[in-house]
């Protein structure tokens, strides 16, 4: 349904000497739920801003993303607008920081239904009143009355999906939708928002910095680093088998339960927009770097698992896969 | 007793003392407790204010005199039991000319900071919204408009326009409208960047839609804050314009326009007729400021 190809963008601002979209690619099918992962900076947020073309002005972008084969890039004003308000929906990470603070959950949840896809406002208030019931908040007549403030932020969030499933999308962004919320709450609002998802047959792009959710949470998942997908799997072999360093690395930054073996945190530091690569961007943290790595275009090596991952090592050892808890072990 | 309690409680026991039930007594109350927390420049300022509004509003029935009658044989009289101010070179009683000159000296400048606050917001809202060529072309026109002298812009309209409250009000509205745009350019630039505006951008919301529905009530209290601190300036700029001959005109009671007239008398030793309607202009704007920076700095136009 959402296929991105190709897709480079290049930010106006004087700092930044690389592009911060490299040759991305993405698919997210009808009813899947695709996990978007990576360090900030490296451009997931970036690459949800293109689907809904909310780049800064002055971007300049190559490639396409095409929705149901409409290439979003080339739609003028109405369509566009047709296609942020009806077709693809966004949730934020900051749900407190997404409503308008002087305007009531009634107003925010009816405006759109009102203005953009032209229901009557009494049909709008029920339909209001049906969403927020669907998506657990309970006294939703008394809510509608609330302001933001008045409400907690796993409520909010409630609030927020409730507005995008209002279009009746048919692509869902879910932008680090649970990152700012406690752990009971985040698995609540998962729950609802994979209930909705299937419920719908929803394609769902689930952004995260969190590869342990995503890997539980999304059927496929892609990783990201310096502004380019590095490896894209199915997620349950993601987490077994990771086959870019880069993952593997991901995966032992963080404790699992039960596990006493250290952190491993990555050496160095998230490449920023103003760092620029001859080769692989990894290749500078990498436990398994060699110096051609430094020169080799990073190009996608296809996986036995379904997915692929763009590192020089696995075009010489196809078969092989990482270790995850011992990234530095992997090529002594 | 209860309302003697009420209104009048000894600072002490007022904690001792059970709630009052809800209603008149209460709100009473509570009003004179807000007032008694005010620091004392800004309630003295604002009951002025007050007074020069009501006084404003009633001149026809509190007047002592008729502001136009002229009485030859009390030209330029100081103070005494009939006319309380002095008169003026014509005998025209300067209390009533005061009174009835406040409508035209407080109604003038909230007519043209209306009119420069619609341009201003409009423009400054749309720079900061538009962004690229129609920011740079509204930021260039007000810079063009800060670096002119104001009085000279506004000379120069009525010059072509001719003279007269209107021309005066309208021309002083152009010369504000510029401080607005800057200003809310400014205050509309960091509240647009907020997520809420983008989060309903993404769904396909209008930007006129977001503007007017979103983001100005959004500004609405530090542009309000703004405009009462605004207020006194425009005042002046406003009594200016009629003491250089441009604004009011004659028989109105004005205040500048007063002054203008009064000055004539100070050479022959009379100083009232100057000196009443100066003072009221005096008085009226350091009112204004004084108010204006507590009401702006609740409402949080000057922390921006």
């Amino acid at each position: 349904m959402l296929h991105i190809e190709n897709l480079t963008a290049e930010l106006p601002s004087a700092t930044t000497r690389r592009p911060v979209l490299r040759q991305v690619d993405l698919r997210v099918g009808t009813g899947e739920v695709v996990g978007l992962v990576g360090e900030s900076g490296s451009g997931k947020s970036t690459t949800a801003k293109t689907i809904l073309r909310m780049l800064p002005d002055g971007t300049r972008v190559r490639g396409a993303v095409r929705l149901e084969g409409q290439d979003i890039l080339d739609m003028d004003g109405p369509r566009l607008r047709e296609l942020r308000s009806r077709r693809v929906a966004m949730i934020h990470q900051d749900p407190r920081a997404a409503l308008n603070p002087v305007r009531t959950i009634g107003d925010f949840l009816t405006e759109r239904m009102v203005h953009t896809l032209g229901h009557s406002s009494r049909q709008a208030e029920r339909q209001a009143l049906a969403l927020l019931t669907a998506v657990g908040i309970t006294h939703p007549e008394q809510r509608l009355r609330q302001y933001p403030h008045e409400l907690s932020g796993g409520m909010l969030q409630r609030v927020v999906i409730a507005s995008a499933l209002a279009a009746e999308p048919e692509l869902l962004l879910a932008d680090e939708a649970t990152s700012a919320l406690d752990v009971t709450t985040q698995a609540e609002i998962l729950a609802i928002l994979r209930e909705h998802q299937r419920r719908r047959d929803l394609g769902l792009l689930f952004i995260t910095h969190d590869l342990h959710l995503a890997s539980a949470y999304c059927d496929r998942v892609y990783v990201m680093y310096a502004g380019q997908v590095v490896e894209q799997a199915p997620a349950h072999t993601l987490f077994s088998s990771p086959r870019h360093p880069y993952t593997a690395a991901l995966l032992g930054c963080t404790p699992k339960l039960g596990d006493h073996t250290p952190v491993r945190p990555i050496p160095g530091r998230p490449p920023s927009l103003g760092d620029v690569f001859t080769g692989c961007p990894f290749a500078a943290r990498c436990p398994a770097a060699e110096p051609a790595c430094e020169t080799w275009q990073p190009v996608h090596t296809r996986t036995a698992e379904g997915g692929s991952a763009a590192c020089r090592l696995l075009e010489r050892h196809p078969a092989e896969s990482l270790p995850t808890t011992s990234p530095q072990e992997v090529h002594p | 007793m209860t309302v003697q309690t009420a209104t009048s409680p000894a600072p002490g026991r007022r904690s001792a003392q059970p709630e009052p039930p809800p209603g008149r007594g209460r709100l009473l109350r509570t009003g004179l407790r807000h007032v008694r927390s005010w620091p004392l420049p800004f309630t003295v300022a604002a009951a002025f204010l007050a007074l020069t509004t009501v006084a404003a509003l009633l001149a026809p029935l509190i007047a002592p005199q008729d502001p136009q009658a002229i009485d030859l044989n009390a030209s330029s009289a100081p103070p005494d039991g009939v006319h309380l101010l002095g008169t003026d070179q014509s005998g025209r009683d300067l209390l009533s000319r005061v009174l009835f000159g406040a409508r035209t000296s407080l109604v003038a400048p909230l007519a043209l900071l209306l009119c420069a606050a619609v341009i201003g917001v409009a423009l400054g809202t749309l720079a900061a919204w538009r962004g690229g060529w129609t920011d740079a072309l509204v930021s260039r026109v007000t810079d063009v408009m800060f670096a002119f002298p104001g009085l000279l812009f506004v000379v120069l309209i009525i010059a072509v326009f001719g003279d007269g409250l209107t021309t005066a009000v309208v021309a002083l509205a152009l010369a504000y409208s510029p401080v607005i745009a800057k200003y809310t350019r400014s205050i509309a630039l960091s509240e647009r960047a907020k997520p809420y505006i983008d989060a309903y951008r993404v769904q396909g919301v209008s930007g006129f839609s977001i503007c007017v529905r979103h983001l100005l009530p959004n500004l609405a209290a530090a542009l309000l804050g703004y405009l009462v601190l605004m207020f006194g300036e425009v005042l002046m700029g406003m009594t200016t314009l009629s003491y250089l001959g441009f604004g009011a005109q004659p028989p109105s009671s004005e205040w500048g326009l007063m002054v203008k007239e009064g000055q004539a008398a100070i050479v022959q030793g009379a100083l009232w007729p100057a000196l009443v309607p100066g003072t009221a202009i005096a008085l009226t704007v350091v009112a204004f400021n004084i108010v204006g920076v507590r009401v702006s700095d609740r409402l949080g136009a000057r922390e921006r």
